[in-house]
């Protein structure tokens, strides 16, 4: 094993919480009687519904078409027929169009698997059958994976980097993915390398899971893969690309440049396990492992569960609530969104699903900025969050545009660590988006 | 024959030089005139600097205007005798414009009595940052977030929030520069005529259904005002009811009377 390292600029320690959740293995759940799909599940540009009203569906059919480039197919995760096109809201606060579908149980089920040999397969027709599948990033940014897997001319892959970092509160699911299919995301990474013609493939764990470490460790000697266990030392946002790469290659992704231009492809380790069931299994992107926790529900745990059913569903899964939560999550607590309505699908990057009590999701009162430059120290992309949030709050967007808001990932960072308690991240958010009303 | 050539270059040199002094000079006294023509436009301007033309300010679009050919009709808060006064200056022919003068108005009465919330919105105090979030914590996704980013902006200060909780211009002092109207997330503040009697004091498209879940005093769009007062002016597009400003009205105030949620109101 590798020697444990960490990123060097910034970051912040807050309680991780998944004692609550680590060790409760994968469940999956029935799928309910009706789901909702929304077309926009991934970064970019929302697919376009092929369906309508009254239309009979499959299992696994497409039911949406990527829009262009940065987008992704969506399919449908159960047969039934479709009740209507709507509009909702997601998690992130955006409106967007649903399928609505009734579920035919019946053949809706599971039937007979297909086993693909990948080792046969050329790595044009794998990166297809990805785009084909809608196979997005799962640990929340939701990129389209075939993007990913498509080195572009001039530039060449030289790591594959796997993200077992899962470095948000509360969220096990990753964790649970590498103890219980380890061989499976193991497999994947070496897809992914076959894709992206990487001769080295590194997976990158924090030694708060060492045993999802030992357990690939075991497989990997049982094996003789070529792969590599990273072993990190405690810090968020360890899983954000620019610090796993610097933890992990020890390279940094200068501002606005990607992984593939220091030589690297970074996958998460949900991602991974879809790519495997897609590439062996030809099965889309229908179903994922979500984390429900937070102290706010009663038995918290991780569930296999069909992308479309209501958020209130798992809920239930989980006996309910324990008393009436304070703030609902969808992802983890430090870049997931609120959200009020139970009735929410989970998506194709809903990886937890929080229910936190007034006691857990620290308030306290705002004051005015103390000027201590704990933001400052905190903020992993070395920008300087106290001045943007002064700036942002004057409405001068131009100067916090000049200082690089652009390059803040909303990673949480300075608003966990200030002591005045400034809404800091919403602020980022809101200079962003009043920049882009402005042009 | 060589004493007439040198003649004749000594002439044309000469002649040089003056032409030389007499451009200098020239560019020189009309640029004294061209910044006199900027300081009278800047004079005729209403000085609020409110930046409606476009421009950083007033002095700024006075120069625009004698420098750049700028549109003389920019200016809102100047109106027609403004432009009249800058076309005199600039020696064009004022287009007259629209000489209505134009004032910006809240187009929801909905307060926190009156209208649903989905959730508790805890964030930032600005309009457009709390409608990052499911556009605003109302179930309206139509009417006033009531957090007051337009009272920052109004060069004037002619906005204020009531007790009632309510977003209120002053037509007195509104200078209808629509600032306003550029910040408000959800297009509720809307300009009408200084004149205007009455107003619809609701933006929603709702359907009349999920008004009324979500609000007491919207516009449910039940055509009572349109149908049974056809002279007043009154049309419902999108389930919302619309005021023509432009026609002489019969039976205004009637339909205001008439209407089941008291969303016509009077534009005091
Ligand atoms: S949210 Fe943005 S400004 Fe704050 S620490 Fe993260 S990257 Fe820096
Ligand atoms: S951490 Fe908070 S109080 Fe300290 S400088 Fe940054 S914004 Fe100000
Ligand atoms: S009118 Fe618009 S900007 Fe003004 S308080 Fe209401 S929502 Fe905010
Ligand atoms: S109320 Fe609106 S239009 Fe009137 S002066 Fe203020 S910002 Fe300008």
């Amino acid at each position: 094993m590798r020697k444990i390292s960490t990123f060097s600029k910034g970051g912040v320690h807050p309680a991780d919480r998944k004692d609550l959740t680590c060790t409760k293995e994968i469940v999956r759940l029935p799928i309910p009687e009706i789901i909702t799909v929304p077309f926009s599940q991934h970064l970019g540009v929302p697919a376009i519904p092929n369906v309508k009203k009254g239309d009979a569906v499959e299992r696994g059919q497409k039911i949406g078409d990527a829009a262009g480039f940065i987008s992704a197919d969506i399919h449908s995760p159960v047969a039934g027929k479709v009740l209507e096109i709507k509009e909702l809201f997601l998690p992130n606060g955006m409106k967007a169009k649903a399928a609505v579908i009734e579920v035919d149980q019946e053949r809706s089920a599971l039937t007979g698997k297909i086993e693909n040999d990948w080792t046969q397969m050329d790595p044009q027709e794998m990166v297809a059958k990805v785009k084909d599948l809608g196979i997005v990033g799962m640990g929340g940014a939701t990129f389209p994976a075939n993007v990913k897997f498509t080195v572009p001319k001039g530039k060449k892959a030289e790591y594959v980097v796997i993200n077992g970092v899962e470095c948000e509160p509360y969220l096990t699911s990753d964790h649970r993915l590498m103890l219980e299919k380890g061989d499976k995301i193991l497999q994947g990474s070496m897809m992914i390398a076959k894709m992206v013609d990487a001769k080295k493939i590194i997976i990158g764990i924090e030694k708060n899971k060492p045993d999802a470490m030992d357990n690939l460790e075991r497989l990997i000697e049982q094996n003789s893969y070529p792969i590599e266990i990273q072993p990190l030392k405690l810090k968020y946002p360890q899983g954000d690309e620019k610090q796993l790469l610097k933890a992990t290659i020890g390279k940094e992704i200068q501002s606005g440049t990607l992984p593939i231009d220091i030589g690297a492809v970074v996958s998460n380790v949900g991602s991974t396990f879809a790519v495997y069931e897609a590439i062996t299994n030809d099965k889309p992107l229908i179903e994922r492992v979500v984390t429900v926790s937070g102290g706010a529900i009663k038995n918290p745990g991780n569930f296999l569960v069909t992308i479309g059913t209501p958020i209130q569903t798992i809920i239930d899964a989980c006996d309910g609530f324990s008393e009436t939560p304070d703030k609902m999550i969808a992802g983890g607590p430090m870049m997931g969104f609120g959200f009020y309505d139970l009735q929410t699908p989970v998506m194709k990057g809903t990886s937890g699903v929080l229910a936190l009590t007034k006691k857990e999701s620290i308030k306290g009162e705002q004051s005015a900025c103390i000027s201590c430059g704990r933001c400052v120290q905190a903020c992993p992309m070395g920008l300087q969050p106290t001045k943007l949030y002064k700036n942002i709050k004057k409405a001068n967007y131009d100067t916090a545009m000049a200082m690089n808001l652009l390059d803040c990932k909303e990673c949480g960072c300075c608003a966990f660590i200030c002591p005045a308690k400034l809404p800091l991240v919403q602020s980022m958010r809101l200079g962003k988006r009043m920049s882009r009303k402005k042009k | 024959m060589i004493l007439n050539i040198i003649y004749a270059f000594l002439t044309v040199s000469v002649l040089g030089t003056l032409f030389g002094f007499g451009l200098a000079f020239a560019s020189k006294k009309l640029a004294i005139k061209k910044d006199e023509r900027v300081l009278a436009v800047e004079d005729a301007l209403p000085s609020a600097n409110c930046g409606a033309c476009g421009f950083a300010g007033c002095a700024a679009y006075a120069d625009a205007i004698v420098n750049a050919a700028a549109d003389i009709t920019l200016c809102a808060p100047g109106g027609a005798t403004t432009q009249v006064a800058i076309a005199e200056i600039m020696g064009l022919e004022a287009t007259g414009g629209d000489s209505v003068k134009m004032v910006a108005r809240v187009h929801c009465f909905g307060n926190d009595e009156t209208s649903k919330k989905d959730f508790s919105y805890d964030g930032i105090l600005d309009c457009n940052a709390a409608a990052i979030l499911f556009q605003g914590d109302k179930s309206c996704k139509y009417g006033c977030l009531a957090l007051g980013s337009c009272i920052t902006v109004c060069p004037v200060d002619a906005i204020t929030k009531g007790e009632d909780g309510r977003i209120n211009v002053d037509k007195e002092v509104c200078i209808g520069c629509e600032k306003c109207v550029t910040v408000c997330p959800t297009g509720v503040m809307k300009m009408i005529p200084y004149d205007a009697d009455y107003f619809i004091a609701c933006n929603s498209n709702d359907k009349g259904a999920a008004v009324k879940r979500a609000c007491t005093v919207g516009c449910i769009g039940c055509k009572i005002c349109e149908r049974k007062f056809p002279e007043a002016g009154y049309t419902v597009k999108n389930f919302l009811s619309e005021i023509d400003y432009t026609i002489e009205p019969e039976g205004r105030d009637k339909a205001a009377e008439a209407c089941p949620t008291s969303c016509i109101r009077i534009a005091d």
